[in-house]
């Protein structure tokens, strides 16, 4: 059936495309100041596309930020890695191993889904002194790790609800336990739930920025933070910042180019019967 | 092999009450029917004796040793779920050799059981594939395989068949009845179809709301139901059920329901003018040429309702003295609405129940 074009859907689309310039224009500046020299970018002409490109952006950016890079790295793939097993951990329990009060503690577990980080950052600066872990990674990839949890628990807890309570109990008469029933049925049918929650770690911490720059030293500062002192001294060569931000935006780009169908078909498991 | 023996076996859930105080007790190598309608408690007890749910009271006995502190795996039992469970993301092979594994079985071992078991169940082409790859009909298999492997001593199905279609069930049915006959394993069989409990069971045990109605073999249970629900439950097209009163003059004894009054031909434990329920299997009425073979009296003339041909059978719905009863009738009646037609009871299969108790009256 063919549609009808009326007016309504020209001035539908009108807006849609409007939203869509607007939306992308930061994103073009940050393009077009990134190619550009320093001696080039000015208020008057930011819009304008670069008459000499400066490929060197790039490099001159990676090159002050190698270091937040690989602190971030390292954070992410610790933190996502923890939290996503010991969430998955979390949902069996709570979907397959039904304790009297375990509905009660999943409920509270949910809450934390619900605070801001700022409200828990002098609570969590003095718990991880007190543990001595503040200033390092560890200590950050612990609070991720933690913060994590409830969301990770969620996404597992549902996801497992949908595996039939018999697969369970064909396992337990066969002769496997708790740990044998997981790590044998229950881990290798959780690939898409792993994929949901690894997504959703992934760029939550990789875009963190307030807990990095309160709870680390300079020396272990994430990505978001060396992009911000890249651009906070007197006098800025807005080109390394901008050519930093899109460094810093690549892996979740990549990543949700590469895994984004997974993550709609995982968030959507089981909504419609197979 | 095993003899299994329920003693005063309780299940509670919370504070509700679902089993109460079975007794039961399934010889080694019998094949026996738990059926009865959902909610019956049959599927709770299959699962107490798997080790699946806790037992509130009582005990359960396997091969003379209380069970009811063994761990499922210990108990060496194996079950077939309605849904099959078979894990997803193994092969058929995976399957059927996961319990062994879990056993600690040598690789030699697994792969010589599970062939064997493949062999039986004519699963063997298909031991690389994943369950998603089969038809229902090998998922059953494969189900029933990976719980053949183990050697078990008693056998356990859970509804297998319900989530087949009509033909594959009665072909599964078969190869069930003939799977049991070469293994000879204690098996206790749940379903809610009476057809799987007449045709499988050396025993069937019939249950409603958590009690026990009646422990016979399948001729029993329909020749000699103990109670109304037990007469009505087992038997397709249900028996036909009608309030009468009974009579006796003398040496003979009659029932009347309303305008038809049948003679009773064997001496009853009744008394005159005792108000009873009485039960008619639709096969037990007759037409045709079989009408000729009974008494006179035993022969009447009803009118037809509706006539419905079966390839080789009729039901026929009539009415005899106001009372509406369906017959099942060999051959094919064609009949239609309003016609009479002579029709045989044989009144020796008639049956009485206790209006009130509901309790078989022999």
């Amino acid at each position: 059936m063919r549609r009808r074009i009326t007016p309504a859907t020209i001035g539908l689309y009108l807006l849609l495309v409007l939203l869509a310039v607007a939306y992308l224009m930061p994103a073009y500046l940050t393009f077009v100041t990134a190619l550009k020299f320093p001696a080039d970018i000015s208020l008057p002409q930011s819009w304008e596309f670069p008459k000499d490109v400066n490929y060197s952006s790039f490099s001159e950016a990676f090159a002050l930020l190698k270091g937040n890079i690989a602190n971030s790295v390292i954070l992410v793939v610790a933190a996502t890695l923890l939290s996503t097993v010991l969430g998955s951990l979390n949902g069996y329990v709570f979907s397959k191993w039904k304790f009297p009060g375990s509905e009660i503690i999943f409920t509270l577990f949910l809450f934390g889904m619900f605070i801001p980080y700022q409200v828990i950052l002098i609570p969590l600066f003095q718990t991880l002194r007190a543990m001595n872990l503040y200033g390092g990674l560890p200590g950050l990839i612990l609070a991720h790790v933690v913060y994590g949890l409830p969301i990770t628990s969620l996404i597992f807890r549902n996801f497992y609800a949908q595996i039939p309570d018999s697969l369970m109990e064909s396992a337990t008469l066969d002769g496997a336990r708790f740990f044998s029933i997981y790590t044998r049925i229950i881990f290798p049918l959780s690939i898409p739930g792993f994929v949901v929650t690894s997504l959703w770690q992934f760029t939550q911490i990789w875009n963190e920025f307030l807990w990095g720059i309160c709870l680390t030293r300079h020396a272990d500062n994430p990505i978001t933070v060396g992009l911000a002192q890249l651009a906070g001294g007197q006098a800025v060569s807005w080109n390394l910042p901008m050519a930093g931000s899109i460094l810093a935006a690549l892996p979740v780009l990549l990543i949700y180019i590469v895994l984004g169908r997974y993550f709609i078909r995982g968030l959507l498991a089981g909504s419609v019967k197979e | 092999m095993a003899q299994v023996e329920l003693r005063d076996v309780v299940k509670k859930f919370g504070s509700t009450q679902v089993v109460h105080g079975t007794n039961l007790t399934i010889e080694d190598n019998e094949f026996i029917v738990l059926v009865g309608p959902s909610g019956c408690g049959k599927s709770t007890i299959l699962r107490m004796i798997a080790g699946l749910e806790s037992v509130s009271g009582g005990e359960i006995r396997i091969a003379d040793k209380p069970i009811n502190e063994v761990d499922p795996v210990d108990r060496n039992v194996a079950m077939v779920f309605q849904n099959y469970a078979l894990y997803p993301h193994m092969t058929v092979f995976d399957n059927m050799a996961f319990s062994l594994k879990m056993a600690g079985d040598s690789k030699q071992e697994i792969l010589r059981k599970v062939n064997e078991a493949a062999e039986i169940l004519e699963l063997s082409p298909y031991l690389n594939r994943k369950p998603a790859e089969l038809s229902g009909g090998q998922r059953q298999r494969v189900a029933m395989g990976r719980a053949i492997v183990r050697q078990p001593s008693v056998f356990l199905f859970d509804e297998p068949l319900s989530n087949l279609d009509a033909q594959l069930r009665t072909q599964m049915r078969m190869e069930l009845k003939k799977l049991h006959l070469k293994m000879k394993t204690t098996t206790i069989y749940v379903t809610h179809d009476q057809v799987e409990a007449m045709t499988l069971a050396d025993k069937i045990v019939i249950l409603k709301d958590g009690f026990i109605q009646q422990v016979g073999s399948p001729v029993e249970v329909f020749e000699r139901p103990a109670n109304r629900f037990v007469a009505g439950f087992i038997g397709n097209p249900p028996i036909n059920m009608l309030p009468g009163v009974f009579h006796r003059e003398g040496e003979s004894s009659s029932v009347t329901m309303g305008a038809l009054t049948l003679p009773v031909p064997e001496a009853r434990n009744l008394q005159d003018n005792q108000r009873v329920l009485v039960g008619i299997r639709p096969d037990a009425i007759k037409a045709g040429d079989s009408v000729t073979r009974f008494p006179k009296e035993w022969r009447f003339t009803v009118d037809v309702v509706v006539a419905e041909i079966l390839g080789g059978q009729s039901l026929l719905e009539f009415t005899a003295g106001k009372n509406t009863m369906i017959a099942e009738l060999e051959g094919r009646i064609l009949a239609r609405q309003g016609e009479s037609m002579e029709l045989g009871f044989d009144l020796n299969r008639l049956l009485f129940f206790d209006p009130e108790t509901e309790l078989a009256l022999y």
